[in-house]
């Protein structure tokens, strides 16, 4: 009997921790899958966050570092710096790396470390139990802004790919989404690109991924992937808005 | 080769790589800028790894990294920058990371000033990162010693798996003092780095973690006790002290870096008015060295006077190992003031208006 299909080596047998409904577990499928397809799993890295993906260190099959909250691409430069030849990755969320972490992730742009982030922007603090984020969308019922984010209280969501497509050493930048088929293949084309580039030595790469969070959203998983396409996409438009390598063929 | 003079700061620098440093990285903060501009530029030629991170958070984060990957690595700052690593310092302890860090004290608290000063004594053996957790802490009195000190510290740091911090002064920082780079330090029996996440291909069907995160608690409890044993087996074989002129001695001052040398000059100042005043300079300030204050022989000791550039901070330690055997005072400048030995002389002439305890 032919297999048609089957799990990756790129995960572990480990129980996915993330709740029913969630996207994270598709996104971590598609970046287990392309560093499985270009053969770097024996020398990859990935660096966990603080934040739902903490335990990404139990699911991804490659050597891990859990780091402290932000820090992920500090510590990936930290890394990278000494094993250039690897390939290291971090997977963080909005908290992590749009709020506590933004300094240490705009840095590791700038300096064009060769380093792939996977950045999961469901608007919302999730581990801790639903907190507004700095990518909440202006009216979202948050337990910290519960009357519906503000912008004159709260300031407005931040649109992370934009502020990082102004920078010189960023090399591919998209920001892509899974809420239904035809985008996860699109974000895994994105995701593959992006581990392209690194293993072609060509800087910093990072792949901002729209994900779902039904139950801090109190939305049932459908309608979650629902409000991504008709809440979150428009202020968070879906778009290449760096890719070195087509700049680089003109 | 003979002796060189050279800069307490770029001592700390060079003698860093003697002891195999292959990845530093740091952000500028008065008083220890030499040793990063030192190494931007020498450890850089050796194509080793140098970075100029956006912050001290992100280069205690950085090393963190390295020292993941297995490599020797280190950071330098001085008072207001080491809090600001405290954050990583209890991630590199709680997930047992090897590596160096050098703090160069200024005045505090706040901003304080740039004069060298004893006020990080608490921040450098108690730590301002959470949980329970112990950095190995040695303050050199001179530059020679630092170096020898530092050219150890990795070793140190990996035997134990642990954090390492060479505690001096802005003085100490600043000052040029003849030195050997040459001084045969003690060698040990160091494991291979079987833990380093340096990817699956290098060490096949077995996946390296790197992580301080258990949220059982009775798995937690059990990986402190394990930290445990590694800082009591420190404590045992890594505390360090010097013993001077502890003959039968009237007073005993305990004094550590800077400070030890004032009060060098201050004890033979005493010796000419026959006044016998021994010293105990603790190098390795945490562990401190309790023990030297139990099997002391000092059958006519009036007292022990703590001198420290704070308002009392070893003091707690010293009080502490006295354990209420013999009478204790205190004296000591802060804000960056560098006592006169003839303070130091008075106040043990003065000695009971200086008791503490």
């Amino acid at each position: 009997m032919e297999v048609k299909y089957k799990k990756t080596k790129g995960l572990t047998d480990s129980p996915l921790s993330y709740c029913p409904g969630c996207t994270h577990g598709i996104i971590h499928k598609l970046v287990a899958e392309v560093l499985e397809e270009l053969g770097v799993l024996g020398e990859s890295i990935v660096i966990a966050s603080v934040g739902c993906s903490v335990f990404s260190y139990r699911f991804f099959n490659c050597d891990a570092v859990q780091s402290a909250h932000g820090r992920a691409c500090a510590v990936a430069t930290g890394i990278k710096r000494n094993l250039p030849d690897h390939v290291v990755f971090t997977y963080q969320g909005d908290g992590d790396l749009a709020s506590i972490g933004i300094a240490e992730t705009i840095h590791a742009a700038n300096r064009g470390e060769n380093i792939t982030v996977i950045f999961v922007n469901n608007a919302i603090y999730g581990m801790t139990g639903g907190q507004m984020a700095p990518t909440s969308l202006i009216g979202q019922k948050t337990t910290t802004s519960p009357m519906g984010r503000m912008a004159e209280v709260h300031g407005s969501p931040l649109h992370i790919s934009e502020i990082f497509s102004q920078i010189d050493r960023v090399a591919y930048l998209e920001r892509v989404s899974v809420f239904n088929p035809r985008q996860v293949r699109n974000a895994k084309n994105a995701i593959r690109k992006a581990f392209t580039y690194q293993v072609e030595k060509r800087g910093f790469t990072m792949v901002e991924v729209l994900s779902s969070c039904p139950v801090n959203w109190g939305m049932t998983p459908v309608d979650s992937l629902k409000w991504i396409e008709e809440k979150m996409v428009p202020v968070f438009p879906l778009k290449v808005f760096k890719d070195k390598g087509v700049e680089n063929n003109v | 080769m003979g002796k060189i003079l050279m800069k307490g700061n770029e001592a700390i620098a060079r003698a860093a790589m003697l002891g195999g440093l292959e990845a530093f990285f740091g952000y500028p903060i008065t008083p220890q800028n030499e040793v990063p501009e030192y190494l931007s530029r020498y450890l850089l030629e050796e194509g080793k790894v140098f970075v100029q991170a956006e912050s001290e958070v992100a280069a205690i984060n950085m090393v963190y990294g390295a020292a993941a990957a297995g490599f020797r690595t280190m950071t330098s700052s001085s008072s207001p920058g080491i809090a600001l690593k405290q954050e990583g310092i209890t991630y590199l302890c709680g997930s047992e990371l090897p590596c160096v860090i050098s703090s160069v004290m200024r005045g505090g608290p706040g901003l304080g000033s740039i004069q060298p000063s004893q006020s990080d004594y608490n921040q450098a053996t108690r730590g301002g990162g959470n949980g329970d957790y112990h950095v190995i802490v040695f303050g050199p009195e001179t530059i020679q010693e630092t170096i020898d000190i530092l050219k150890e510290a990795f070793d140190i740091a990996d035997y134990y798996r642990n954090p390492v911090m060479v505690l001096v002064d802005g003085l100490i920082g600043q000052m040029m003092e003849s030195v050997d780079l040459t001084k045969p330090v003690k060698k040990r029996f160091l494991p291979e780095k079987d833990y380093a996440a340096n990817g699956t291909k290098n060490h096949p069907g077995e996946r390296h973690i790197i992580n301080s995160l258990y949220l059982e608690s009775n798995e937690l409890e059990h990986h402190n006790l394990s930290l445990k044993k590694k800082y009591d087996l420190a404590t045992a074989n890594e505390t360090r002290v010097e013993l001077i002129n502890m003959n039968d001695p009237d007073y005993v001052i305990v004094a550590f870096g800077t400070m030890a040398r004032v009060c060098r000059s201050a004890i033979e100042k005493l010796a000419e008015k026959n006044i016998r005043v021994g010293m105990i300079r603790p190098i390795s300030l945490w562990p401190f060295p309790s023990s030297v204050f139990e099997t002391m022989d000092a059958p006519h000791l009036k007292g022990i006077l703590c001198v420290e550039m704070n308002l009392g901070m070893m003091l707690t330690d010293v009080l502490v190992a006295n354990n209420g055997r013999h009478s204790v005072g205190f004296f000591g400048r802060a804000g960056g003031v560098v006592p006169d030995p003839d303070e130091v002389v008075d106040a043990i002439l003065h000695f009971n208006e200086r008791v503490v305890k």
